[in-house]
């Protein structure tokens, strides 16, 4: 082509008229290069547009390819399922998501000293580190096993200290092809008494469990056992079920049984009030034979095994719950409100034995124990949600002396940790979130928090992030 | 005692069977699967939807009624590709049914039956709420329905094998009455060919596809974010220099965005229903595409 243009220029410049003068020459030769650049620049240009649609052809080409090789595999496998899902890696792993979070902490008081009076802690239910803190990070990993079961399990990685404590939170299996509405779930499990219980750290609306659970559950419950449950082929939400765990875990203490040493019941409620309002209700009972529980009063504090109370006999706990959630047209996206309230009520029966400085005393306890929270958490905007809630508790032990072993009995029924000191733990909360995706969470909370006669302000900014799958969420 | 056990799986089945009520109890997860099992199964069915046209099917609670339902689901149908991903997995896993497990005969996801649009070559959550099976929003195109229908057909006379004859003439009947359908409004929408539309999100491309629309711009700045205020005045920009015929959106999205950019280009809203029951028009899947053509032909005319 570019050939063919110098020709055309030069038969063009024979016939030109023999004009034999100078300046004459070079006006043409300058013509002539501009000519020739002019041609050079059409001839780039459509050399580019040729090549341009030589792969634009090759990629239709291969799209056509791709195409029918789909139809052929989708005609293949089904009659008309189209293969979607066949080419991509991968499909048999199970679902994971790793969960991140950590906070800043300020306390007024001594995290250390934490404790609530009358109540013996255990589980979880001290306060995070104070300052700069990396919560705990969560791995869950999920499938079904094959067409009879379906597997989870939870690890909760902490610092201890000297390094990262690795802790199975849960390990369970469900069955999915019971009949009439039954299912079976065995394993490690968080109980499903309570609304809370079973509900995961990074799924909570504040940073910290009510006190109720602090108290009566260690934070949360979870251990090995057996769950029945069995949905009504009703409209109406009921759903019924009964655990037997191991009871080696907080609030039990040791395992004597072979089928179990905590059995619990639980009837769960629920509808819809029109499209915008839904509601939850459950009733739970747990009972606790044959505890056996050593423990101060404090979370951390003096951590010599011989010190303080040991606790063996039963404990009974009932918890009433209510949740009532609105959406405008069933849409939490933009505004929601969710309220949410559990009563507990505890009964304990037993020995308790009280060490100081390597002696023991013999008491009679028979405690009495209740306590709740209720919250409101409010989405007024896209991402932003307020929140307020209220905790308290309040014990009624009786405690009598059955044998001081060299102790002082008066000293002896003042410093053990049942002894409440007519001081009801009462705690406010305040908290503020902020979520600009479903997978990430930054929180401030404030807690006034009077566990203890003496006030503490308790400040904390949390951050919550979850990687990989997505997690579906209960109600 | 031995009776008893003799009898279980017997007592078992009587309990499983759909007895009391002689149908095929459908839980469609949106209402276009409802409004379509019903077309088919007629009177052999009672189908409901977990969810309305005035709601955003990605953010749903998994709420108790929704778990009472599906404990007493026959059929399970919903669009699959992980539009429900948040709930559907808790209603499944909650409901203690058998019957509409992942993988059953009870369980069907429509996405199946067809080739998505828009899937993305990397998946990434710095995207948004990307889908990685591609985009979920099938409803929108009718040439769609016929593949997925049926299967549904299929699914029902596996199920109830009893009525399969009823079935099959039901899908016939509706094919049929859905080929004519889609030959009127593909005249009805000759006008609309090349018409440059601003969408709220991302939910339109397969009527697009369909109709030969062309989606100039999203108000979500990324699938799932709301629109912000930097990406909105880039928009604006855009579409002072290029304008564009209207702004689409669905009636359960957030009005404030499409209100603002309405008010400084002067395009019309166009509100359309994205499914059965997205306003009083809509009210089956016949009414749904009527409605649609008519509110956009509104914007041409």
């Amino acid at each position: 082509m570019k050939k063919l243009s110098r020709k055309a220029v030069s038969v063009w410049l024979l016939m030109l008229p023999a004009v034999s003068l100078a300046d004459d020459l070079a006006e043409i030769r300058r013509q002539i290069d501009a000519l020739q650049q002019e041609y050079e620049a059409r001839i780039h240009a459509l050399e580019e547009r040729l090549s341009a649609a030589e792969e634009e052809a090759a990629e239709a080409r291969s799209q056509a390819q791709a195409a029918e090789q789909a139809a052929g595999t989708a005609v293949a496998a089904a009659q008309t399922t189209i293969a979607v899902e066949q080419e991509r890696p991968g499909t048999f792993n199970p679902a994971i998501s790793l969960i991140l979070q950590g906070s800043l902490n300020s306390y007024s008081q001594d995290p250390d000293d934490y404790g609530l009076p009358g109540f013996q802690l255990g589980g979880e239910a001290g306060l995070p580190a104070e300052g700069l803190t990396l919560d705990e990070t969560e791995l869950v990993m999920s499938a079904s096993v094959d067409q009879l079961f379906y597997a989870r399990s939870t690890f909760g990685l902490h610092d201890d200290g000297d390094g990262t404590e690795v802790e199975t939170e849960e390990a369970f299996v469900d069955t999915l092809a019971l009949p009439a509405g039954t299912g079976l779930r065995f394993g490690r499990f968080y109980s499903d008494i309570g609304y809370l219980n079973r509900v995961h750290s990074h799924a909570w609306d504040f940073r910290d469990q009510p006190l109720v659970y602090r108290a009566m559950l260690g934070s949360q419950y979870t251990d090995d056992g057996v769950q029945f449950s069995w949905v009504a082929p009703t409209d109406l939400y009921l759903r019924l079920g009964a655990e037997t765990f191991r009871g080696a875990r907080f609030p039990g203490g040791d395992a004597t049984d072979t089928l179990g040493n905590v059995q619990t019941v639980f009837a769960r409620f629920g509808g819809d009030v029109g499209s915008s309002h839904s509601w939850q209700a459950g009733l739970s009972q747990m009972w606790v034979n044959d505890v056996d529980r050593s423990s101060s009063g404090h979370a951390h504090g003096d951590e010599g095994e011989e010190e303080g109370d040991s606790f063996t006999g039963d404990s009974n706990l009932t918890i009433a719950d209510l949740v009532w959630k609105w959406a405008p047209n069933g849409n939490p996206t933009d505004r929601n409100l969710i309220l949410q309230a559990e009563y507990f009520y505890r009964n304990e029966d037993g020995t308790d034995i009280f060490t100081e400085g390597g002696d023991s005393a013999l008491l009679d306890y028979d405690g009495r124990q209740q306590g709740f929270y209720a919250q409101l958490v409010y989405q007024f905007m896209p991402r932003w949600r307020i929140g307020a809630r209220y905790d308290w508790l309040e014990s009624d032990n009786d405690l009598a002396i059955i044998n001081a072993g060299g102790l002082d009995p008066d000293e002896v029924l003042e410093e053990t940790v049942f002894n409440s000191d007519s001081h009801d733990p009462s705690r406010w909360s305040l908290m503020a979130d902020w979520s600009p995706s479903e997978f990430s969470r930054l929180r401030l909370q404030y807690n006034h928090d009077k566990s203890q006669p003496v006030t503490d302000h308790q400040w904390t900014l949390q951050y919550i992030m979850s990687i990989g799958a997505h997690g579906a969420h209960e109600f | 005692m031995k009776f008893v056990i003799k009898q279980l799986p017997l007592v078992c089945l009587l309990l499983l069977s759909r007895v009391a009520t002689g149908q095929v109890s459908v839980f469609a997860c949106e209402p276009e699967w409802a409004a379509l099992a019903q077309e088919i199964g007629g009177k052999h069915v009672s189908a409901s939807s977990a969810t309305t046209g005035m709601q955003d099917v990605h953010h749903i609670q998994a709420r108790p009624s929704l778990i009472a339902k599906l404990r007493q689901a026959d059929l399970l149908v919903c669009t699959g590709a992980g539009l429900e991903s948040g709930w559907l997995p808790v209603l499944q896993r909650r409901a203690n049914n058998p019957a509409v497990q992942t993988g059953a005969a009870g369980y069907m996801e429509a996405t199946q039956y067809l080739k998505l649009l828009d899937r993305p070559l990397q998946v990434d959550r710095a995207a948004g709420d990307v889908h990685a099976q591609g985009n979920p929003h099938i409803q929108l195109d009718p040439r769609n329905y016929p593949p997925i229908a049926q299967a549904m057909a299929g699914r029902l006379a596996e199920i109830d094998p009893q009525h399969a004859g009823d079935y099959e003439a039901g899908l016939s009947d509706f094919l049929q009455r859905w080929a004519a359908a889609i030959d009127g409004w593909q005249v009805q929408a000759q006008p609309l060919q090349g018409v440059q539309v601003v969408v709220h999100h991302d939910s339109w491309p397969y009527l697009a596809d369909w109709l030969g629309l062309q989606r100039v711009g999203t108000l979500e700045p990324k699938p799932g974010v709301p629109p912000t205020s930097a990406h909105l005045s880039k928009l604006l920009q855009q579409l002072q220099e290029h304008a564009a015929a209207a702004i689409i959106r669905s009636p359960y999205q957030n009005a404030k965005a499409a209100d603002w950019l309405s008010q400084r280009t002067g395009l019309p809203i166009v509100v359309l229903p994205s499914t059965v029951g997205g306003n009083a028009e809509a009210q089956d899947l016949f009414g749904l595409f009527s409605d649609i053509l008519q509110r956009l032909l509104a914007i041409t005319s």
